[in-house]
This record gives C-alpha cells, structure tokens and sequence, in this order.
C-alpha cells in the first residue's frame, strides 16, 4: 500500500505531498487524516478560520511539532531525509528581535546548512546574503540591529533568509499578517518571481480577498482538508461556507468570490 | 603588588603559569558556553547544575577516602560532581515536562535539595576523621594555590577541549539560540542541541570546582556573556568577547589570589569578571551608561536647536531655558534674547529643511515612516541628491510668490 503511493506520479514529483496528517494537542485534533499533494510550481494558499490548525499542519509537515500520524513526503522520499529542499518562513512573533544579531547574521542562518564547522562565513557568503537582502528591497539594512525593524521590514529579513536557502520549496507561515501595504506588494512580487523561476511556495493566508489575487491554488482546511485545487475550482462561496461554517456572511462571500464572476464574464 | 606583578607576568614559577593558564582557559570556555546559554534564556540552569555537583563530589570523597585511605583525587571527585550534576539536570528537566511546575520552580527544588544533601554529606565526612578532608572546602570557593601541576594540566587540557566544542558547534548553538523551530526545518534538532549545550555546561562546572568553587563557577558563565552583549549586536562576536572577558578574569584573579597565602581564587575572579562587567556597563561605547548618557543629551540639544530656530522663523516667543541656552551658546540670539543676524540666517535655514522634509513625508509616506530621525538631520545628508533637487523645484513656486 505504501509503496504503491510512493510510485504514484503526483507524489513523486511533489515538492511536499502529505498524506494522512494527524496533529492533536492532548486528545483533541487540531489537524486530522489531511491528505494534500501540493503541485509542484504552484503558489498555493492554505485557507481556513482561526484555529483551524493550518500553522500546526505546516509545522507538522515540517518536523517542528509531532505527530500522531501521516507521513509527509518530499518528492517522494521522507521529509527528515530531503529537508535541504523545503525553506521556512515563519511568524515575525516566534522570535525574540533583541537578539544581538543584525540583519545580514540572520539572512547568513539561511546559508548555515551549507557550512562546516571549521569554515568561517566568507564574503562570498555575505554577498550572496546582501544579494538576497537586495531581492526583498532591504539591502541598505543589512548592518541595522534586528530589534530596530519595523514589523513589515523583520517579515522581508525573514523571506530574505529563505531565499540565501535557494530552496524548491518556501513555505510562509502568515507572511502577510501586520505587515505595510509596501512590504505586501514587495512580497507578492518576489512570491511571483519564485514561481516564475519554476519554485514552489505554500503560504498560510488570512486575507480572503486577495486570495486570488496572488494564488493559483488552494487548500481550504478546517481540521479536516475541505477542499483543494485551483482557486477557481476550489475557492467557491460552497467550499468557504462548509470551511468557515456561518462565519462568513453572505454579504462577504459575496465580495470575495465576485471577482471570478466578473471575469467570467469578461 | 610587586607580587602581583610577579604573578601577572607568569614568573612565579612553573606551577603558577600552568594554573594561570588554566584558569584563563576555563574562564573562556565558560564565557563561550555561557553566552549560549544566556541567548537561549536559561541561566539560571547553570546555577542549578553547580549547586548540584556537591552531594556527588562528598560521595565520591567518601568513597575514595574509604577505598584509598584519601579522598582528594581530581579526576575522581569531577567524576562524581558530574554524575550527580547529572542527575540533578535530569530531574529538572523530568519535573518541568512530565508536570505542570516550570523550569524555574523546578531549578528551585532541585538546587536546594541536592545541595542540602550535599552539606549533610560534608558533615558525614567531617565526623569520619579521614585524611584530606580539610581540603573540601577548597570545591567550595575555589583554591588554586596548593593545585598540583598534574591537576592545573587536567583543567587546562579538559577546557581547551571544550573551547574546541563548543566552536565547532556554535553554528547549531546560534540557530536553535534564535530560533528553535526554524532550526529544526534546517535538520538541527533542538532538544539534542540543548542536549549537547547543558552537557558543556556541565563539563565546564565539573572542571571549575577546583579552580572557582562550584558555586562561584555560575558567575563565570553568567557575567562575562553579559559584559559581551555591551560591546557588540552581533551573535559570534559576543561569544567572542565573552571568552575573552571570562580569560581575563581567571588571569586577574588567579595572580591576585597569588599573592598572599589563603586567598581564595573563586571570589577573586568572581570580582575580577563583575569589575570588567562594570567597566562596560559604565564606558562602553554605544550601549555604556556614559555613552548612553552622552547621546541622549546630544539628541535633547539637537530638538531644542531646531525647535528654537524654527520659534525665531516663525517669530514665536521661546520661554524653554534650555532652548534658550543652547540658542545663546550657538550665538543665534543675544543675552537679551534677541536674534542675531547669524540667528535669523539659521532660523531661515531650519525652516526651509523643515519644509522639505514635510513636502518629503506628505510625498513618500512609506519612505519616510522608514526613517528614524524625525526629519534632524539635513535632508541632503539622507537623501539622495535628485530627490533633494525634485522637492527643490516643487517647493520653489510659492516661495518666489511670498517674496
């Protein structure tokens, strides 16, 4: 049975195919039995209400929190052993900003996994950091404390780390959340340049109304997995309505689902 | 103190050196593994760990001094401090996981557990009339002068070592120090980091006791990481300077404790390090308490300044003494608080600075809000020269109206 999904096309060639995900804190599941192939190229967003476990899916996926079943793999091989291929991007607030660290030592962590011990960090690797700072438009940062950043700034620092990771696979928890409309287009643009680049990105979301704006695919998750696909085929007012269960309003849904009607008709 | 200059230039014999150098060794790997320690927020283990080491360092006395008639062998003692320090870690990390108590309450119960065992064991030894037993309390504060130079060289030689380890590993220390859970997607996983980080904690407390005590050795891996974080924002460099300060301090106190006879070595580098820790708390040059000081002043002055040059070029009348003052000593106005003609050119100045940086933030409110000087500086020093020049233009056309 295994083996057979392992030989399955889709998952072989997925960046991050997760199968069977079951997360619980205690004996309550925050995630369960979420099956999800992401598609390799796509910039997809993964939707869903507060506490609907989509930060503890991805960190699941990731080895950051355990779980109780599921295997996540990558390009059909486990995780533990491919994880050089997968970037992270997590939340601005799970890091203390007035570690003594400027700008530059943190887009050098994202170079660490190519480090030796007994190798110093050289310039060549402090350029190719200030190159990836350049990339998120704060190179004239790079000597400035951490602790100094506007909100906005520590999220582009930490993009900027992903990217020095050169990875296939980036993964953002909320790199949206509390940042300047600057920062956001700066974002999205090097989100869309990644994927141009034939790169896969899987970002947890909150902003309904620019899901499509900025994605192609989508992952509705409520615990379980409500639906997944394209955005035009799996972000309906149907699968919002079952993934946010009333919380929306008809007004709302309306509003965010509108814009492919428009251009329907277009 | 000729003694002591004797002493601080390693000639006072071999023995001397070799203790001196080992102390310095170990105040280094206690300052590199201290600042980790430090940056991952958990000192106060460190204290847990010292305090712990002392039922196993009076059981392993006993049970040498009962096999071998003499319960002062190096090697021995550090093995039993270890274990039971061991011990001691296990049962605060067992209680801070498996319940509902946190790692500080647990450091609590286990420090002063282990450690009143340790003295009711130390009265044990006292009352068994064995050899050596005087020399105990030397693990207590710390004795380098009767130190054997095969003990100097087992301190030095273990410290050197966990310098290198504590290099080699410090790429994984910093990640997990950071950021725990980002570490783990880069494969490095916390909990055997931390693992590995409290073991060079421990190794470095087991090798102090001869030399700092095994109470004092917590300040060896607490103050110099702090003296550290005043001269530096960036991580490696700390830890750097972390070493050096804990090598400093083990080679004052060390010579000090040379000088006379029954001086104890522990307190002294104790109070070596806190004397470099004041140091830098008081001169160094950004984060210093002088420095501090000094900039904060410099920037009052400068707000006053603009603020009372931009009173004179609006005509307003200034009563803030200060800005006064400064006005007065800049010789922008007269002792009778009139403006002089310097002034007036001054104030026109400010107020056209002050219209272009305002022109700069209604235009470019994002790039301003990036900039964290208020708009003191002069613009042509922040901006570049065709931004300076298009707001130039854009300003000049009610300008030649209102003249």
């Amino acid at each position: 049975m295994k083996a057979s999904r392992i030989d399955d096309p889709a998952i072989s060639r997925s960046p991050l195919a997760i199968q069977g995900l079951t997360v619980s804190y205690g004996q309550k599941p925050v995630v369960y039995s979420v099956d999800f192939i992401t598609p390799p190229g796509s910039l997809t967003a993964i939707v869903g209400p507060n506490g609907a476990g989509k930060s503890t899916m991805l960190k699941a996926a990731l080895g950051i929190k355990r779980r109780l079943s599921g295997e996540v793999l990558v390009y059909g091989e486990p995780y533990e052993q491919q994880s050089c291929h997968v970037a992270y991007v997590p939340q601005r607030n799970s890091v203390d900003w007035d570690f003594p660290a400027t700008v530059l030592d943190v887009v050098v962590m994202g170079l660490f996994r190519d480090l030796r011990w007994w190798q110093l960090t050289r310039r060549h690797h402090r350029d190719m950091a200030l190159e990836c700072l350049c990339r998120v438009g704060m190179e004239a940062f790079a000597k400035r404390q951490i602790g100094q950043l506007s909100g906005g700034q520590q999220q582009r620092v930490f993009l900027a780390r992903a990217l020095a990771q050169s990875a296939d696979l980036t993964i953002l928890d909320e790199p949206f959340a509390g940042v300047d409309a600057a920062t956001e287009k700066a974002i999205v643009e090097v989100l869309k340049s990644l994927k141009r680049q034939g790169k896969t990105l899987l970002c947890v979301h909150h902003d309904l109304s620019t899901v499509r704006d900025y994605f192609d695919h989508v992952l509705l998750l409520n615990v379980r997995r409500i639906a997944a696909g394209p955005v035009d085929k799996a972000f309906t007012e149907k699968t919002l309505q079952e993934a946010y269960g009333g919380r929306l309003s008809s007004l709302q849904l309306e509003q965010i689902v509108m814009p492919s009607a428009t251009t329907q008709k277009v | 103190m000729d003694a002591w200059l004797r002493a601080l230039t390693f000639s006072t014999g071999y023995n001397t050196s070799l203790v001196t150098l080992g102390a310095m060794l170990l105040g280094a790997s206690a300052g590199m593994i201290g600042s980790f320690i430090l940056l991952r927020k958990r000192s106060l283990v460190s204290d847990a760990i010292s305090h712990a080491t002392l039922p196993g360092l009076t059981v392993a006395f006993i049970v040498m001094a009962l096999l071998f008639g003499d319960g002062r062998w190096l090697p021995g003692l550090m093995i039993g401090a270890g274990l039971s320090a061991a011990f001691g870690l296990w049962g605060v990390q067992h209680i801070s996981e498996r319940t509902r108590l946190g790692e500080d309450s647990a450091i609590g119960a286990i420090l002063s557990t282990l450690f009143g065992l340790g003295v009711v064991l130390i009265t044990v030894i006292q009352a068994m009339n064995t050899g050596g037993q005087a020399g105990l309390t030397g693990y207590l504060v710390g004795a380098t002068a009767g130190m054997l130079a095969g003990e100097a060289q087992l301190i030095a030689a273990c410290a050197l070592l966990l310098l290198i380890a504590v290099f080699m590993l410090r790429r994984e220390f910093l990640l997990v120090c950071f950021d725990a859970e980002y570490a783990a997607t880069n494969g490095v996983r916390a909990q055997r980091v931390d693992m590995l980080m409290l073991l060079l904690l421990l190794a470095v407390t087991v090798i102090g006791l001869k030399v700092t005590g095994l109470i004092l050795v917590v300040a060896l891996t607490i103050i110099p990481p702090v003296t550290g974080r005043f001269w530096t924002d960036r991580p490696l460099r700390m830890v750097a300077i972390a070493a050096i300060c804990g090598a400093l301090a083990g080679y004052l106190g060390v010579t000090l404790s040379s000088v006379r006879t029954g001086l104890p070595t522990g307190p002294l580098i104790v109070l070596s390090a806190f004397f470099l820790f004041v140091l830098s708390l008081l001169f160094s040059p950004r984060r210093g308490m002088v420095a501090m000081l000094a900039a904060h002043y410099r920037f009052k002055t400068k707000v006053h300044l603009r603020q009372g040059l931009l009173a004179l070029a609006r005509q307003e009348a200034i009563y803030d003494a200060l800005t006064l003052r400064v006005l007065r000593r800049h010789g922008f106005i007269r002792r009778d608080n009139v403006p002089t003609p310097l002034g007036l050119a001054a104030a026109r100045d400010a107020e056209h600075e002050e219209q272009l940086w305002s022109l700069y933030r209604s235009l470019y409110p994002d790039e301003a809000a990036h900039l964290d000087h208020l708009g003191l500086e002069p613009i042509s020093d922040c901006l570049p020269p065709d931004t300076v020049m298009s707001l130039e233009s854009r300003m000049h056309p009610p300008l030649r109206s209102a003249l």
